[in-house]
């Protein structure tokens, strides 16, 4: 029988959601033989091309490309988990949501000590994204199935969620798994 | 994704995997299919400089690291360091355990991040070569041909994040540093649980250098020149010239390895850079201010701070140094492929470093933290994993943020990457048709930088590969899609 797949992306996220994927340490190596690794950002598979039982995603969305990729996503996906703070409530990024945008760019490109820029211009070039006015988390956007709380869930955590998933068994996470930090 | 300009056909890449972060890359081409301008574009933004302002300033040590996973401590280090600063305690002032803890930390995060890079991200292009399938090119495909290697780079990051744990609290994110010093030291039995692996660790770190050497030898001649270019190099060195990686003094030198500046300490890097803003990239392209932004470029990183160090203070790193020298003479290192044996260097320093301070008593001090007087200004620069990092915070009476600068370490490389990607276009490029493997050759010598794109633009991402050559009425030429 073919290996369920599993796919992953980091969206406005820090990476350190994946990082947290890493440190199953070890265990990265059983859990590569039990699934299949599709698109992800630590291989070069960059276009869904097979049907997926699990997306992972970790950050919310702050821009359009983020949006395409999460519809992307849910589109190919059987199961989706918002994994870590900033997917499941928007986290630091969202921290501007209380600011207009247009004074985060100022500040970044006008304001700061080091600027140097004479022509008083923002980057707005039709090759990058547009910003979205504010960060969202990634339930807001598309059906999520499954939340893991944590910034960022610990390594166990999600070791255990997924092997749940996996041997078909109901998720049970012992309480010092489940951290909001 | 194209527009095209007049007379001129554009091609763009998307994402570039295996590198932390999103980033992008267009070519434009002129009428003879000759590439006109490369660029590496930066897509995602952040507006950490605004929305951190009105935070209370011990907020920022733990806030910042929230903009980068991949090397957290450096964040919370150049954060710390730039809060000692504000609130009065400058950098020789920290109780011996509280800095002595903080360079355990930093240099186990080297250690983890290194053995990352060379192993999880980089190790496919070396060992199934640049133009193998992308379904092997990759770790699982490491693991799959080398479990030895594979069982290795997955204990030697976990040896990285064990001591990140015992002294931040935590493995990602942790909360170690505080004003002006340490939240906990060193107990005993933490101390030798990290003592027994120490030396295996060593062990594997020689042998990844090994790795890396003997494949660059046996390609130096395709190496030397690939996406290759003089530049200048920045870091922060000891006083007395030797590689810190934790705390020093700027300095330049250009590509002939003359002094552009020496010793200008942190708190006056204002003096001496500057970013461009340019309308393409989120990313800003930094600058030696007297030079200007056409000839300031600079690179930093592995490759940048075995260039500007005069000597390393760990033996078998410094032994190792004097040979990385002797392939240029003696002159500074331009070859962009050199980052990576410049980076398990590093890797060697970082866990001679680590043993060196686990035989220290100071580890077990109690004494963690050291008082000043608010001052309400700091600067924090340290040598991250992919370069120098500066930090630069004001704060009111009310102990709220009113200004915050950042200048992350993949940022200082904004100008090499785009002139590596340049190179490799100009070299690999044959005017007609997009191929994976000029795909690939691009990705490679970003790679080379290890850019956390992640904390350049505080963002990241990834989207598939796609990659379109345009004629000068639009249509499409040639296309290749990745993935
Ligand atoms: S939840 Fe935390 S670790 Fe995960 S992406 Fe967000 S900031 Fe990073």
């Amino acid at each position: 029988m073919a290996k369920p797949k599993v796919a992953t992306a980091s969206l406005a996220g820090c990476f350190g959601c994946h990082m947290s994927i890493l440190d199953i340490d070890d265990r990265i190596l059983k859990l590569a033989e039990l699934v299949e690794f599709h698109k992800s950002p630590i291989n070069d598979i960059k276009k869904f091309s097979e049907r997926c039982l699990v997306g992972i995603i970790e950050g919310g969305c702050c821009n359009e490309e983020n949006v395409h990729v999460l519809q992307d996503f849910r589109k190919n996906c059987d199961l989706l988990i918002s994994l870590g703070d900033c997917a499941t409530m928007g986290g630091l990024p969202a921290m501007r949501n209380h600011v207009p945008l247009e004074e985060c760019l100022a500040e970044a490109y006008l304001h700061g000590p080091t600027v140097h820029n004479p022509a008083k211009q923002i980057p707005n070039d039709p090759e990058i994204p547009l910003i979205l006015d504010k960060v969202y988390p990634l339930h807001e956007v598309v059906k999520i199935d499954l939340h893991l709380p944590g910034c960022p869930p610990p390594a166990d955590a999600i070791w255990e969620v997924l092997v749940a998933l996996l041997n078909n068994k109901p998720i049970d996470l012992k309480y010092g798994l489940l951290r909001y930090d | 994704m194209t527009t095209t300009t007049t007379d001129l056909k554009r091609i763009t890449i998307e994402p570039v995997t295996r590198v932390e972060g999103h980033g992008k890359v267009s070519l434009l081409l002129d009428r003879q299919n000759k590439v006109r301008q490369a660029r590496f574009h930066i897509v995602e933004f952040r507006g950490f400089e605004r929305f951190a302002q009105g935070r209370p300033y011990w907020e920022m040590p733990v806030l910042v690291q929230r903009l980068c996973g991949i090397c957290p401590v450096s964040h919370h280090l150049a954060a710390a360091k730039a809060i000692d600063m504000l609130v009065g305690v400058d950098a020789d002032k920290l109780t011996p355990t509280g800095e002595k803890m903080r360079r355990l930390m930093h240099y186990g995060q080297f250690y983890q991040s290194h053995a990352l890079h060379f192993f999880h991200l980089a190790s496919p292009d070396l060992l199934f070569g640049f133009d193998a399938d992308p379904q092997v090119r990759n770790v699982l495909g490491v693991a799959a041909k080398f479990p030895d290697l594979a069982v290795q780079a997955v204990l030697m990051r976990r040896y990285g994040q064990e001591v990140i744990l015992r002294t931040a609290g935590k493995k990602i994110h942790g909360t170690g540093a505080i004003p002006g010093g340490i939240n906990k030291n060193l107990s005993i039995q933490e101390r030798d649980e990290l003592k027994k692996d120490a030396p295996k660790m060593l062990e594997w770190a020689v042998a990844g250098l090994e790795l890396c050497k003997k494949f660059t030898r046996e390609h130096l001649s395709d190496l030397a020149d690939f996406g290759s270019f003089p530049s200048n190099h920045l870091s922060i060195v000891r006083k007395d010239g030797a590689l810190d990686l934790y705390d020093g003094n700027l300095r330049a030198i250009d590509s002939e390895g003359k002094k552009i500046f020496d010793q200008v300490a942190p708190k006056d890097y204002l003096s001496v850079i500057r970013e461009e803003v340019r309308p393409w990239s989120y990313m800003k392209f930094p600058f030696i201010k007297d030079l200007g932004p056409e000839k300031g470029w600079y690179r930093v990183g592995p490759l940048a701070r075995l260039n500007t160090c005069d000597f390393i203070d760990t033996p078998v790193a410094e032994k190792e140094r004097q040979e990385f020298k002797a392939l240029t003479q003696g002159k500074p290192n331009n070859i962009t492929m050199a980052y990576h044996w410049a980076r398990l260097i590093e890797l060697v320093h970082a866990i001679e470093k680590i043993q060196l301070l686990l035989d220290d008593p100071d580890l077990q001090g109690t004494n963690l933290v050291a008082k000043g007087t608010f001052r309400g200004e700091g600067v924090g620069i340290v040598e991250a994993p992919r370069g120098t990092l500066f930090h630069h915070y004001k704060a009111d009476k009310n102990d709220q943020i009113t200004m915050a600068n950042l200048i992350v370490s993949t940022t200082n490389n904004n100008e090499p990457m785009n002139a590596a990607v340049r190179k490799v276009a100009e070299q690999f490029f044959d005017g007609r048709e997009v191929t994976e493997g000029l795909l690939n050759r691009i990705e490679v010598a970003i790679r080379a930088y290890d850019p956390c794109l992640s904390c350049a633009t505080h963002a990241m991402g990834q989207m598939p590969l796609i990659v379109e050559a345009l004629d000068e009425a639009g249509t499409v030429v040639s296309r290749a899609v990745k993935g």
